[in-house]
């Protein structure tokens, strides 16, 4: 059958929309003109221009200090949850599910001002530590639901018959969950911690003096900074990010032969 | 005896994440809403008493212009991402398994990168000194002193920029379940390839699409970054105004009432959403006990 043409026009325009502004703006990081408009030579003057500005290295500290701390108490939070969810199905769980579900479709101004408003109420000073309670909560959610997802696949009966069999819940959880559920929830905290780095808006409402990240600085340098050097800023961003991308890709793989031998 | 234990075992393994969740989550959405009828205190904190104030507020001449801004700003983007990804799930799930995997990687690919750079490549884009603005002068479609940027258009540019991969992976789940002899059967019938495809390819992938709606809708009624940074004054959104009504004027109550507008607008599909989830998931669950 003779299928028409247009489909696939389409998905050719989309896919330029979608790649043409990001590689103008890595041509543009090199371009030794002002706002990447025509050509004028090959530079690496913005990036050498990076280097000596001191916020953005404490903004990376900070990112990657609030990255790490809510990639690892949203993965313990949202794997737990998962798990209950996954073996219990009673309305209490219905209701866990219900609660979980609901961050993630809620616009993120909401959440940004809901969180400050209860930070505000209980007089918490705003900084690295409620930027880090916030990003605990969204990412537990998306957790959730990614371990959830692998959960579907996940044979209930080998874990009742090593209880059958006189095993301990600790040792099922070393031997049997942990091993077989590893590469969903290692899926859960690779998206929990870029989740966290990328964050803008919800760390625009609770943060405070001195607990800048790199979205916000990005985004107060796009406001009032020098729009030369974002671009460079935008490119080393965009490096870091594939980097953790691929390297998650990699590690993921090479845990597949384990999944397959269980399953 | 065993059932006790399993229960208090639930609750244990419950309690964290649930606890978690009331607390940063639950809580906060009510503090929003019980603020909406608060005062606003001196040096930007929250007063005494009840007051409807706030409330009141809302009707100010500057708000209906607002919210209907934020509504057919967010409908417009909706409609687009759907008509845009149609065609192009469609297409794809027509591609071998091989090629399917990694062209839709190449879909997710760009969007592993900050939004805010994505919003920011486009901002030097249509800026006056940019490539767009080149080209587009070049060939003749705008006239040298036009400004691409800080308009109601640049924010629906950067808006489908945004959310079109968040549309197309849900319509292309549900089309690579779509059995494409279906359309065969309807062209062999006589069926024109437009009827086939508006009369049996979309009613085929309704859940799809219906997913595309709640995830592109949603988040545009709540835009902040985008019209902040490529719109301008005459282009506000709510959630420009809740922004300003926070950092700009300290006045919570009224960043509150306007949360709280926000909120219900965006309950209302979410419920629908919850609701006719739930109704196939029973579905479903009714049909294995079969």
């Amino acid at each position: 059958m003779k299928r028409s043409k247009f489909p696939l026009i389409i998905s050719i325009a989309v896919l330029l929309f979608f790649y043409l502004p990001i590689l103008l703006l890595i041509i543009g990081s090199f371009n030794d003109s002002r706002y990447g408009g025509p050509w004028r030579g090959f530079t690496l003057k913005w990036y050498e221009r990076l280097l000596t500005e001191r916020e953005i290295w404490s903004a990376t500290e900070n990112t990657l200090m609030v990255a790490l701390v809510s990639t690892i108490v949203s993965t313990m939070l949202g794997t737990m949850a998962a798990w209950v969810m996954h073996r219990y199905k009673t309305g209490i769980q219905r209701a866990h599910y219900l609660v979980m579900y609901m961050p993630l479709v809620v616009p993120d101004i909401l959440m940004g001002i809901s969180l400050l408003l209860l930070f505000v109420n209980l007089s918490i000073n705003l900084g690295l530590g409620t930027i880090m309670l916030a990003h605990i909560t969204f990412c537990t959610s998306y957790v959730t639901l990614v371990v959830l997802g692998r959960l579907q696949d996940f044979d209930d009966h080998v874990v009742d018959a090593a209880l059958d069999l006189g095993s301990g819940w600790w040792r099922i959880i070393r031997s049997i969950i942990l091993p077989m559920l590893g590469p969903g929830i290692a899926a859960g905290a690779l998206l929990a911690f870029t989740l966290s780095v990328d964050d803008f808006i919800i760390t625009f409402f609770v943060c405070g003096p001195g607990s800048t990240t790199l979205p916000l600085y990005v985004y107060s340098s796009m406001k009032h900074g020098s729009p030369t050097t974002i671009n460079a800023l935008c490119t080393v961003f965009m490096a870091l990010t594939a980097v953790i991308v691929i390297s998650g890709q990699i590690l993921m793989n090479r845990r597949q032969p384990v999944q397959q031998l269980n399953s | 005896m065993k059932q006790k234990s399993k229960s208090y075992i639930e609750w244990l393994l419950t309690l964290p994440s649930f606890g978690w969740l009331a607390f940063f989550f639950i809580v906060p959405t009510i503090i929003v809403f019980a603020i909406a009828f608060k005062p606003a205190g001196v040096n930007g904190g929250i007063g005494e008493g009840w007051t409807l104030e706030s409330i009141r507020n809302l009707i100010q001449p500057s708000y209906p212009e607002i919210i209907f801004r934020t509504l057919w700003i967010s409908l417009v983007t909706t409609a687009a991402c759907m008509f845009l990804s149609t065609p192009v799930a469609y297409w794809l799930a027509l591609q071998p398994a091989k090629r399917r995997q990694w062209l839709t990687l190449l879909i997710i690919l760009p969007f592993w990168t900050n939004f805010l750079i994505r919003i920011f490549a486009w901002k030097t884009l249509l800026h006056a000194e940019g490539w767009l603005k080149h080209l587009l002068v070049a060939v003749g479609l705008v006239h040298p002193d036009t400004i691409l940027l800080y308009n109601s258009g640049a924010i629906l540019v950067v808006l489908i920029y945004t959310y079109l991969p968040f549309a197309i992976l849900p319509i292309y789940a549900a089309a690579e379940k779509f059995d494409f002899s279906l359309m065969d059967a309807a062209l062999d019938l006589g069926s024109s390839r437009l009827r086939a495809f508006v009369q049996v390819f979309i009613p085929g992938i309704k859940m799809g699409l219906f997913t595309a709606l709640m995830v592109v809708l949603i988040p545009a009624l709540g835009s902040y970054a985008i019209p902040d940074i490529v719109g301008g004054a005459s282009s506000e959104m709510i959630g420009n105004k809740i922004a300003q009504r926070t950092f700009v004027d300290r006045n919570l109550p009224h960043a509150s009432a306007l949360s709280a507008c926000l909120a219900l607008a965006v309950l209302l599909p979410m419920i629908i959403s919850i609701l006719t989830k739930d109704s196939r998931l029973m579905k479903k669950g009714g049909g294995k006990k079969v």
